[in-house]
C-alpha cells in the first residue's frame, strides 16, 4: 500500500483580524451586530464580522454613488484598466494567502482554491481590465460604424451585488470585474459564512489605490441583502444564489428602474452515450459533481448514461469514487472538502434521504470522515426516475443521481424536463451528435467531452428558472451597460 | 467489462486467429478522449508526496528501476560496472534496495549475468532488431533466442509499428506470439513506441494487441525516438491493463521508459499507478522504469532524507 503522507498547506501566510468591520468609502468602519464566520472542516472560529443593518447599507450606497459621480463614472476608461490591472497582479501576488483564507471560511480543498479559484479570480480582473477602453467595440452600440452607430455604451451607476458561499472570491470578481470595467460602482454582499476573502480583497482595493467608494463591501445575511437590492439609490441588481432567493430579488426589483440579472440554481445532466470515452468520462462525472463538494449551481448533479453500457459506466465510476480523497481542506492531497455550513449539510441529507425512502439504491466508498465539523461522503443514487425528489431537485452537495435512457431523442426529453436549464454535459465520439444534442438543450452552457470548464472569455449563466443574463465574455458587459 | 472474467476468456483467445476479428475487437475499444486523459494526468502530478510518503515511493521506485545502457559504445567493463551498481546502488549505504533489473544488448548479457548471478537482480535484454524492429521475422526470433541462451531472463521486444500503424495487426500479433514462443521461461516486455504510433486510441490498441498475444509487459518506447514515455501514455496503458486483468484474469506489467528523470516525476507515475490500478501493481514485478540517470537523483533524494543533508552529484557513481 502506497498511503500518502499528510501534506498541510501553511496557514501562516494568512492572518486573520479578530473582528472585521463593514468597507464603506475605502475604509474598514464599525456596522452591526458581529457574527461569527467559522471553519466549516473544524467548526473554529475564524474572526467575528459585523453585520451591516439599513443604516450602513445606505451609507455605502451613498459612497458608491459619490465615487461614481465624480470619479469613476468621468474617469476615462484606460484609467479605470489601470487599476483593475493592478487589482489583477495584487490577486496573483497574494493569491497563496487568498487560496488559504478562501479555504479555511469555505471549506473547499486547497487544491482547487489555488489551482482553480485563484487562477480564475486573476483572469476575470485581467480579461475585464481589458475592455474597460474599449467598450464602444464591444457591439452594443458606439464608435465602429461612427454616426450610424448609436448612442456610445453608458455605465448604469451602482451596482448591488450579491454572491453566494460556494466560490466566495470567483463570484466576487464575476461581479466586481465587468462592474468596474464598464464604469460601475459596486456595494457587493458576500455570504454570511464566507464573508473573509471579500474583506481581503476590500485590503486589496486599498492597497491598489482604488478611489474611495468604487467598492464597498457590506457583510451579513438575507436582511442585508434585502436592504441592499431594495435600496432606492441602486441602479442594477446583480445576485447569484438560489432560484427561491432570486424570485423575490424578481418581485422586489418589479416596476423599478433596476436593471436586473440572476444566476440560479440548476440541475444539470451529464449525457453519456456508448460510444463515450469511457475513462474520460468518468473523470467528467467525478468532476462535474464532486469538484467543490457539489456546491456548484452548474453541477452535473443528473447522470444519463446510455442502458447499453450503463453497467460498465457504473463499475468504472464507483471505482474511481473510492479513490476520492476526503478531508481536511488544507491537505494538498484532499479531493472533497467540508460541507460549507450545518445548514446546508442538514438539507443534503434530507433529501438524500428522500432518494433512500423513495426507493433510488443508495452507495457510498467505504470512506472516513472526521468527527468535527460538516462531512458528507460522496453518494451515487442508482435506479433514480425522473420521479424522484433526487432528481428534480437541487441537492447542492455531492450527490450523483443516475438514470439511463435508450436513444438520443429520450435523453434530450429526460436532460429538458426540469425548470432549471443552467448546464449540460455531453458524453460522445461523434461530433455530428453533440452539435445536435446542443442544439437541443435548454441549457446555458453545454460542454462536449468536459465538464465545469470555466473561463473568462466564455459567457455563462442559464434558461428557464435558472436565471436571466450572462456573465462573462463580451456578452458580461451588457448588464452593467446601458445600450 | 461487463462479462464475466470465464466467457471473456474464452472469447478473447479467439481473437489472434482472425485479423477481422482482431481488427473489429480493437477497433470497438472506447476511445481516448486526448484532452480529457492529459488533464487527468496532470491532476494526478499535483499530488504531494511528502516524508514516510516520499521515503516509501523513493525505495519502491529503486526496486522497479531497470537500469539501462543500449548505447553502441557499450563494452563488457561498462556493462560490469552498471552491473555492480544495480545490486549496491548507494555503497555507503547498505540499506538502500537492489534495483528491478539491468537491461543491456544482447551482446551484452554474458558479462552482466556473471555479476548478476544469484543475485535476485534480473537481466534484461532488447532483442527483435532492436530498436527499429526492421529486420526478417527468422532474425528478430534468433536475436531473441541468443539473448536468452545467453542469461536473459526478460526480453524487451519492439513491435512492428509499421504493420500496425498499416492495419496489419495479425502481423504484429502474430510476431509477438512467435517471440514469446522464442522466449521460453524469459519475461517478455513488448515495447509499443507510443512516440511513432501518436495517437492515444492507437496506445490503447496496442497495448491490448501485446497483451492477447501474450505479453508479460507492455512497455512505452525505446528511448531512441524523440517523444519517450509520457504521463497521459502511461494511463492509457494502465487503464488498458486494468481492463485486460478484469476481462482475462491475466495481469500484466507496465514499463514506462525513456525520459524519467527525477524522482519527482517517477513519483508522479507512483502516484499514477496507485490511483489508477492500485497497489496490485506497486511492486517491481508489475512495474518498471526503464531509466539510467534517474536512479542518481533517487539515490540523492533517499539521502537528503535519511541524513538531512543534500549531497552533491560527486557523492554517486557515474556509470
Amino acid at each position: 500500500m502506497f498511503e500518502y503522507a499528510p501534506a498541510p498547506e501553511s496557514r501562516a501566510i494568512v492572518d486573520i483580524r479578530p473582528t472585521y468591520g463593514l468597507f464603506i468609502n475605502g475604509e474598514f468602519v464599525d456596522g452591526g451586530d458581529p457574527h461569527k464566520s467559522i471553519n466549516p472542516a473544524t467548526e473554529e472560529v475564524l474572526a467575528e464580522v459585523s453585520w451591516a443593518d439599513a443604516a450602513d447599507v445606505d451609507r455605502a450606497v451613498r459612497a458608491a454613488r459619490e465615487a461614481y459621480d465624480r470619479v469613476w463614472g468621468p474617469m476615462p476608461g484606460r484609467d479605470r484598466a489601470k487599476y483593475l490591472f493592478r487589482i489583477a497582479r495584487l490577486i496573483q501576488e497574494r493569491s497563496r494567502e487568498l487560496a488559504v483564507l478562501e479555504s479555511l471560511d469555505n471549506g473547499k480543498p486547497i487544491r482547487e482554491s489555488r489551482d482553480v479559484d485563484l487562477p480564475l479570480v486573476a483572469a476575470h480582473f485581467f480579461y475585464y481590465a481589458g475592455w474597460a477602453d474599449k467598450l464602444e467595440y464591444a457591439g452594443f452600440g458606439g464608435r465602429p460604424t461612427s454616426q450610424h452607430s448609436g448612442p456610445q455604451p453608458r455605465p448604469l451607476g451602482v451596482a448591488a451585488q450579491v454572491i453566494p458561499w460556494n466560490f466566495p472570491l470567483l463570484m466576487l470578481a464575476w461581479k466586481i470585474a465587468p462592474a468596474l470595467a464598464a464604469g460601475n460602482t459596486v456595494v457587493l454582499k458576500p455570504a454570511e459564512t464566507t464573508p473573509l476573502t471579500a474583506l481581503l480583497f476590500a485590503e486589496i482595493c486599498q492597497q491598489a489605490d482604488l478611489p474611495a467608494g468604487v467598492v464597498n463591501i457590506v457583510t451579513g445575511a438575507g436582511e442585508t441583502g434585502r436592504a441592499l437590492v431594495e435600496h432606492p439609490g441602486v441602479d442594477k441588481v446583480a445576485f447569484t444564489g438560489s432560484t427561491e432567493v432570486g424570485r423575490a430579488i424578481a418581485r422586489a426589483v418589479a416596476g423599478t428602474r433596476k436593471k436586473l440579472t440572476l444566476e440560479l440554481g440548476g440541475k444539470a445532466a451529464n449525457i453519456v452515450f456508448d460510444d463515450a470515452p469511457v475513462d474520460q468520462a468518468v473523470e467528467g462525472i467525478v468532476n462535474g459533481i464532486f469538484f467543490n463538494q457539489g456546491h456548484v449551481c452548474c453541477a452535473g448533479s443528473r447522470l444519463l448514461v446510455q442502458e447499453s453500457v450503463a453497467d460498465r459506466v457504473l463499475e468504472s465510476l464507483k471505482r474511481r469514487m473510492a479513490q476520492l480523497r476526503v478531508g481536511d481542506p488544507l491537505d494538498k492531497n484532499t479531493d472533497i472538502g467540508a460541507i460549507n455550513s450545518a445548514a446546508q449539510l442538514a438539507r443534503i441529507r434530507e433529501i438524500s434521504d428522500s432518494g433512500s425512502a423513495e426507493g433510488a439504491e443508495r452507495w457510498s466508498p467505504p470512506c472516513e470522515l472526521p468527527e468535527r465539523g460538516f462531512w458528507f461522503a460522496p453518494t451515487v443514487f442508482t435506479g433514480v426516475t425522473q420521479a424522484h425528489r433526487i432528481a428534480r431537485e437541487e441537492i447542492f452537495g455531492p450527490v450523483l443521481s443516475v438514470l439511463t435512457f435508450r436513444t438520443p431523442a429520450e435523453a434530450v426529453e429526460k436532460a429538458n424536463n426540469t425548470p432549471y436549464g443552467l448546464s449540460a454535459g455531453i458524453w460522445t465520439d461523434k461530433g455530428s451528435r453533440i452539435l445536435w444534442l446542443a442544439d437541443r438543450l435548454r441549457a446555458g452552457v453545454v460542454w462536449a467531452n468536459t465538464f465545469n470548464k470555466f473561463d473568462p472569455t466564455s459567457p455563462f449563466g442559464g434558461y428557464k428558472e435558472s436565471g436571466y443574463g450572462r456573465e462573462g465574455g463580451r456578452h458580461g458587459l451588457e448588464g452593467y451597460l446601458n445600450v | 467489462m461487463t462479462a464475466t472474467a470465464t466467457s471473456a476468456r474464452s472469447d478473447l483467445s479467439e481473437l489472434g486467429r482472425s485479423e477481422t476479428a482482431l481488427r473489429t475487437f480493437l477497433h470497438g475499444l472506447p476511445g481516448v478522449d486526448q484532452v480529457g486523459a492529459e488533464q487527468r494526468a496532470a491532476q494526478l502530478g499535483t499530488r504531494s508526496i511528502k516524508t514516510t510518503a516520499k521515503a516509501q515511493a523513493i525505495d519502491l521506485a529503486i526496486r522497479m528501476v531497470d537500469l539501462t545502457t543500449l548505447e553502441g559504445a557499450d563494452t563488457p567493463g561498462k556493462v560490469r560496472a552498471l552491473a555492480a551498481k544495480a545490486l549496491r546502488p548507494d555503497p555507503a549505504d547498505p540499506s538502500c534496495p537492489h534495483v528491478g533489473a539491468v537491461c543491456v544488448y544482447p551482446a551484452m548479457v554474458p558479462h552482466v549475468a556473471e555479476v548478476l548471478r544469484g543475485s535476485g537482480v534480473h537481466l534484461a535484454s532488447v532483442a527483435t532488431a532492436f530498436p527499429s524492429g526492421q529486420a526478417p521475422l527468422e532474425i528478430k526470433l534468433a536475436d531473441t533466442r541468443a539473448a536468452v541462451e545467453a542469461g536473459a531472463d526478460e526480453i524487451d521486444m519492439v513491435i512492428n509499428r509499421g504493420a500496425f500503424l498499416a492495419g496489419r495487426y495479425s502481423e504484429v500479433h502474430d510476431e509477438i506470439v512467435a517471440t514469446k514462443d522464442a522466449c521460453g521461461d524469459a519475461h517478455l516486455k513488448v515495447i509499443l513506441e507510443t512516440g511513432e504510433l501518436a495517437t492515444y486510441d492507437n496506445v490503447r490498441r496496442a497495448s491490448w494487441l501485446a497483451m492477447l498475444a501474450g505479453g508479460d509487459f507492455i512497455k512505452t518506447s525505446t528511448g531512441k525516438v524523440p517523444v519517450a514515455a509520457t504521463l497521459p501514455v502511461t494511463l492509457v496503458m494502465l487503464e488498458a491493463v486494468r481492463d485486460f486483468r478484469a476481462a482475462t484474469g491475466r495481469q500484466v506489467g507496465v514499463k514506462p521508459a525513456g525520459g524519467i528523470k527525477t524522482t519527482k516525476d517517477a513519483i508522479k507515475y507512483l502516484v499514477m499507478v496507485n490511483e489508477t490500478v492500485g497497489a496490485d501493481w506497486l511492486d517491481p514485478d508489475w512495474f518498471r522504469f526503464g531509466a539510467s540517470s534517474l536512479l542518481n537523483d533517487l539515490l540523492m533524494q533517499r539521502t537528503k532524507l535519511t541524513t538531512g543533508v543534500y549531497p552533491g552529484p560527486d557523492y554517486f557513481t557515474l556509470d
